[in-house]
């Protein structure tokens, strides 16, 4: 019997070898113990034995049984195995082909350079304020201490709606007397917005360009704070390395007046073609608000100072990405403004 | 104001380097254009006397020059005409070097090399150079030498053979200083030396102005009459025995790297004095002075006058006039009469040194259409006190060159004489401006160093400034003068200690959230002009008198396209997107925010009304009017605003008219607004703008959305039941709208349906012709417990009935 026993093993273990699917594991399993199984058979013949002979048989099939089910086992798991990787194998992808498109569009770069100094002075406590594009000669000239002479109000510098009374801002220092009567003090605004020049169209001019006016007006406010809060948004602009260059000037908004230069973000200062050799590029006017322009907004002017600032979002634009024609920026070609992403 | 460093070294002692000087003047506040360097590239370039000219023998156009160069003789050939034997002139001799350009020929970077060789057989050891061939360009070419060789003035034979650059002296920097309209007195010599001894703390020196006495006084040869006061002063002085001939090379180089031309003394003289006070000066010839008398007056309007330009120019009321007893001989500050002239004859000469209205100068300059650097000069403002000082010094002038003899005294009328207006500026408030403290002692310092008088103690500083000085007139005016003494950069970096919140409009954060929505369904932003015109409205199909014509119009436009304000935006975008189209870009999604402008209705005089709209503007493929009505949708429910509805528009012929819609809300108050259109592009108007393909737009009013958009998002429960969907396939006649076919299902629906969804709209073979089979998928749901089948039946048959009834929908059998 015992024999019999073995050779069903070694049978069964020479078959297990040979199997490659599950269903050959599956045909071997019922062929040793299905009901017809020759282990089972064997199981079965042990009713005619001595009880002595069934314990010692009865042992040694289970064993036996046992056995069977371990190489099975052992068998059907190494075949999933082998299934498994050959499926991966089958299912490999090649990973360098590209992504499923999705389309994110791109705001315009002037939106941009809004954007970003908006958040830089946002951060700091700044209010964005707008004024209207067509404003009063009162908010655009008068009130902001230009004389009467001043070359920006002639015709052919400014466009008019009606003659001496109704004009295309030239600049966004039009909202100054705005907020002035509008926000209580102490303030911080920036007043973002389309300004309008008689400016015949080439790759540095165009009639229409935008600006950002930045006024602060409180009880301490020094030419200090002007220096050093443009100075801290020319570090966030173009870089933590940028330096910053005051040079007297003259506007008639403000007394004293200044233009900031920074130092040239593509060679650092050294000269280049961007800076023009100079390793300076002007990037903005400034100066701290003349007392003529607060009081035109009722200020008192010996309690309260300011600054005021007035930046082209074009010329940052163009000096930061490098655009060398203006025009670009108008004609809305989508291969250029997907560079923005 | 172009300067001469050289000759700025006549008033100051400034010993820097040309960089360090200009540096310095840009942080004091003279804004720096250009600095360029005078007399480099020449080496071998000699100064030589012509001895001797020859006819060429084999070209008439040419001649042969014996040139002495000192120690050796050499011979040229020239094609210059201007030459003569005894005439010094600059020999670029073999191998030397010139900066160019060759008479007529284009500048060659890096300069020119000169070498002998043979013209039309004869030898030539080198060139005989006009000044443009040494660097300087053609307008300050003096007179004797434009389109010639260079003729040097005056006698150089203690120079044969010197390097020219050496001999003439004519190493220099000419550089541009950039004057704001504030400080007219820098646009002179004198008025920069001013700012560079006060930014070089070093001595001011000004010129020679007394003259040597003579036997006569110019009180008995003229006589000045004042009657506008249009004109503050007028000074004459009067010389006599004057000889017309070249100024010495001293005067002409001076004018010349200050961009002027040498022409002969008498002009020169004038122009140097003008160049070196910034005051204007006129030379007349006496005999042309009927009565020797000068009378200042207005003009007659319509009175003709010609002027030195050999124009005739008819004059206004308000035009000054310089008149002698009978008749004008030239208007005042701007040009002197063609009769008037010095010529070659004249010996008595009247030196007009005045000073006229800037206001005045500018109108009557702009009506005559005349501008000259006299007017240009008073229209920006010119000290009063200056006529005396600078007509003496035209007279010192005169005395040195040995050109004229020069009369004692002056006419001099001067009714109101100017003075200075002393200003009180405190210490304390300069330094509260600044963030500084700087003290008192070092703020009078740096009023001495620009002229300026101090007086007062304490807090209260009295300061005076030189007449020039018209820019001074309120204490602010002294915060900047110390600022930029103390320099700029050596204010501290601070910033404000001001706590303030950062708050945005509700417009604003809309039209950023909008950029965002939009961008995140792929559209590009684009930014276009505000201007529009009648003509781009023609092209999108705007009727004639439609509000949308309602322009504001520029009085002075650049041109008719930009003529007035835009009231859409549709016709920009549709530019921008042929322009995308025509450059092959194949597929386009682009939004703007931009305003629109109207006029004003109830204040016709007042300013216009500003609102923004929103564009959208689609081509491409996948792009189509239900495409672009999802961007819509989902983007007015992103801002807040659910409550639409989409209304059929056929008359609107920017659109195509089976093609377009109205976009309905309701705004705060419950009543119904219109927020936009949009629709297909009329294939007519894609034609107009070179649109090759189907193309989709929307214009929405976007500061009524902001106005209206209420966004409130509440949490509801997540359903704890399961919900039973129904399809629905209706067969309708082809114009019933799937809108009103939405509708009848809501009001014929209880509280079970929670949604409608359209899933098909099928036409063909399997409908009858003229009707469509339109499918709802309808999902019913209990929020308390599950439906059954029985409510459900019911809920739904409601439905199938009440579209049967009302819109005579069939139930399509599948």
């Amino acid at each position: 019997m015992q024999d019999k026993l073995n050779s069903v093993l070694q049978e069964a273990r020479e078959q297990l070898a040979k199997a490659t699917t599950a269903a050959d594991t599956e045909d071997i399993r019922v062929k040793v113990l299905g009901k017809k199984g020759q282990l089972t058979e064997i199981l079965r013949s042990m009713g005619k034995l001595s009880p002595e002979e069934k314990k010692a048989l009865g042992m040694a099939a289970n064993k036996a049984k046992a056995e069977f089910e371990e190489l099975l086992k052992e068998k059907v798991s190494e075949l999933k195995e082998a299934a498994r990787e050959a499926k991966f194998k089958a299912e490999k992808i090649d990973v360098t082909e590209p992504g499923k498109e999705i389309v994110y569009g791109v705001k315009h770069p002037v939106t941009q350079v809004i954007d970003e100094v908006v958040g830089i002075f946002h951060s700091m406590g700044y209010s964005v304020y707008e004024g209207p594009d067509i404003d009063t000669v009162y908010n655009t000239f008068d009130a902001l201490n230009s004389p009467e002479t001043h070359p920006a109000r002639d015709l052919t510098d400014t466009f008019y709606v009606e003659k001496d009374n109704i004009c295309l801002r030239p600049h966004t220092s039009s909202c100054e007397i705005r907020a002035e009567k509008e926000l209580s003090l102490p303030y911080k605004v920036l007043m973002p917005g389309a300004c309008y020049r008689c400016d015949t169209p080439d790759a540095t001019h165009s009639h229409t360009f935008h600006q950002i006016e930045m006024m602060v007006v409180g009880e301490e406010i020094t030419m200090a704070d002007l220096k050093g809060t443009l100075d801290y948004m020319a570090k966030r602009l173009f870089g933590p390395e940028t330096r910053t260059k005051f040079r007297p000037h003259h506007f008639p908004f403000t007394e004293p007046s200044a233009e900031m230069d920074v130092s040239c973000f593509k060679c650092g200062g050294k000269g280049c073609p961007v800076c023009k050799g100079s390793g300076w590029i002007e990037i903005l006017g400034c100066g701290m608000t003349h007392p003529h322009v607060h009081r035109a907004g009722g200020i008192d002017t010996e309690k309260y100072t300011g600054f005021a600032v007035g930046m082209g979002v074009e010329r940052i634009a163009m000096l930061k990405y490098g655009i060398d024609d203006i025009r670009l920026l108008t004609e809305n070609d989508m291969r250029f403004i997907n560079q923005f992403k | 104001m172009l300067v001469s460093l050289e000759w700025l070294k006549d008033y100051t002692d400034v010993n820097v380097s040309a960089k360090e000087f200009c540096d310095s003047m840009i942080m004091s506040g003279s804004n720096l254009e250009t600095c360029e360097e005078l007399g480099i590239g020449i080496s071998g370039v000699k100064v030589g006397r012509i001895d001797k000219i020859e006819k060429h023998p084999d070209a008439d156009k040419l001649v042969v020059c014996q040139i002495n160069l000192g120690e050796e003789t050499i011979q040229i050939v020239t094609g210059a005409t201007n030459v003569y034997e005894g005439a010094y002139v600059p020999v670029a001799t073999h191998n030397s070097h010139i900066p160019g350009p060759l008479h007529g020929q284009p500048k060659v970077e890096g300069g020119v090399k000169i070498t002998k060789g043979k013209l039309r057989g004869v030898e030539s050891e080198g060139m005989l150079c006009g000044p443009q061939e040494l660097g300087y360009e053609d307008k300050v070419a003096p007179m004797v030498s434009k389109d010639g060789i260079w003729l040097l003035p005056g006698d150089w034979d203690g120079h044969l053979g010197e390097e020219i650059t050496d001999a003439l002296k004519l190493h220099d920097y000419k550089i541009d200083f950039e004057i704001t309209p504030n400080r007219p007195d820098c646009l002179s010599m004198l008025g920069m030396a001013r700012e560079a001894a006060a930014t070089f703390n070093t001595e001011l020196h000004y010129p020679e102005i007394e003259c040597e006495k003579t036997d006569e006084n110019a009180a008995d040869f003229i006589d000045v009459e004042i009657k506008s006061d249009l004109c503050k002063r007028y000074t004459a002085r009067i010389i006599k025995d004057v000889k017309i001939e070249q100024s010495p090379w001293w005067l002409q180089k001076r004018l010349m790297a200050a961009g002027m031309r040498p022409i002969n003394n008498m002009v020169d003289i004038t122009n140097f004095v003008m160049l070196e006070y910034g005051q204007p000066l006129h030379a007349f010839d006496i005999r042309s002075i009927a009565g020797n008398k000068i009378i200042v007056d207005t003009a007659k309007a319509g009175e003709k006058f010609t002027t030195l330009d050999g124009v005739e120019r008819t004059l206004f009321e308000d035009t000054l006039m310089i008149n002698d007893a009978e008749k004008p001989i030239a208007v005042a500050g701007i040009m002197g009469g063609l009769d008037s002239e010095i010529v070659e004859d004249t010996n008595t000469v009247v030196i007009e040194s005045a000073n006229f209205l800037g206001s005045n100068v500018r109108s009557s300059s702009k009506k005559l259409g005349l501008r000259t650097e006299a007017s240009g000069r008073y229209e920006k403002g010119i000290d009063p006190n200056l006529c005396e000082a600078a007509a003496d010094r035209v007279c010192k002038l005169i005395e040195i060159l040995g050109c004229g003899k020069v009369l004692n005294g002056s006419v001099d009328v001067y009714p109101f004489p100017e003075e200075a207006p002393t200003v009180c500026a405190r210490v304390s408030r300069i330094n509260k401006v600044l963030g500084t403290e700087i003290s008192r002692e070092q703020m009078e310092e740096y009023f001495h160093r620009l002229e300026m008088k101090v007086t007062g103690e304490g807090d209260d500083m009295f300061v005076t400034p030189p007449t020039v000085r018209q820019d001074l007139l309120e204490e602010v005016d002294y915060v900047e003068e110390v600022a930029r003494m103390y320099g700029y950069n050596n204010l501290p970096n601070t910033l404000p200690n001001v706590a303030t919140t950062g708050e945005m409009s509700k417009s604003w954060t809309m039209r950023n959230q909008t950029r965002d929505i939009l961008c995140g369904m792929g559209a590009n932003e684009i930014m276009t002009f505000s201007f529009s015109n009648n003509k781009i409205l023609d092209a999108v199909g705007i009727e004639e008198d439609s509000w949308e014509r309602n322009f504001v119009e520029i009085i002075n436009p650049m041109g008719e396209d930009t003529s007035a304000m835009r009231t859409i935006l549709m016709p920009s975008m549709l530019e921008v997107l042929g322009r995308n189209y025509s450059r092959g870009v194949e597929k386009v999604r682009a939004y703007e925010i931009g305003i629109t402008f109207m006029k004003n209705i109830i204040d016709p005089k007042g300013l216009p009304d500003e609102s923004r709209n929103l564009v959208i503007g689609t081509y491409g493929k996948e792009e189509d009017f239900f495409a672009l009505k999802g961007m819509v949708v989902t983007l007015l429910e992103k801002l807040g605003i659910t409550d639409l509805k989409f209304v059929a528009e056929s008359e609107y012929r920017t659109y195509h008219p089976g093609r377009c819609a109205r976009i309905v809300s309701h705004d705060q108050y419950g009543m119904e607004v219109e927020l936009g259109i949009m629709g297909e592009i009329h294939p007519d108007v894609c034609e107009n703008f070179g649109i090759g393909t189907r193309a989709y737009g929307a214009e929405l009013f976007f500061d009524l959305i902001v106005e209206i958009a209420h966004k409130e998002i509440q949490y509801q429960q997540l359903p704890k039941h399961p919900a039973s969907s129904r399809d629905i396939a209706m067969v309708v006649d082809e114009d019933v709208l799937v809108g009103d076919m939405e509708d009848v299902i809501k009001t014929a629906s209880n509280e079970l349906l929670k949604n409608v969804k359209l899933f098909d709209v099928y036409r063909g073979e399997q409908v009858e012709k003229g009707k469509k089979s339109v499918a709802f998928s309808l999902t019913y749901r209990h929020d308390d417990r599950t439906l059954t089948d029985e409510e459900v039946d019911s809920a739904h048959k409601a439905i199938v009935d009440a579209l049967t009834e009302k819109i005579g929908a069939a139930i399509r059998e599948s």
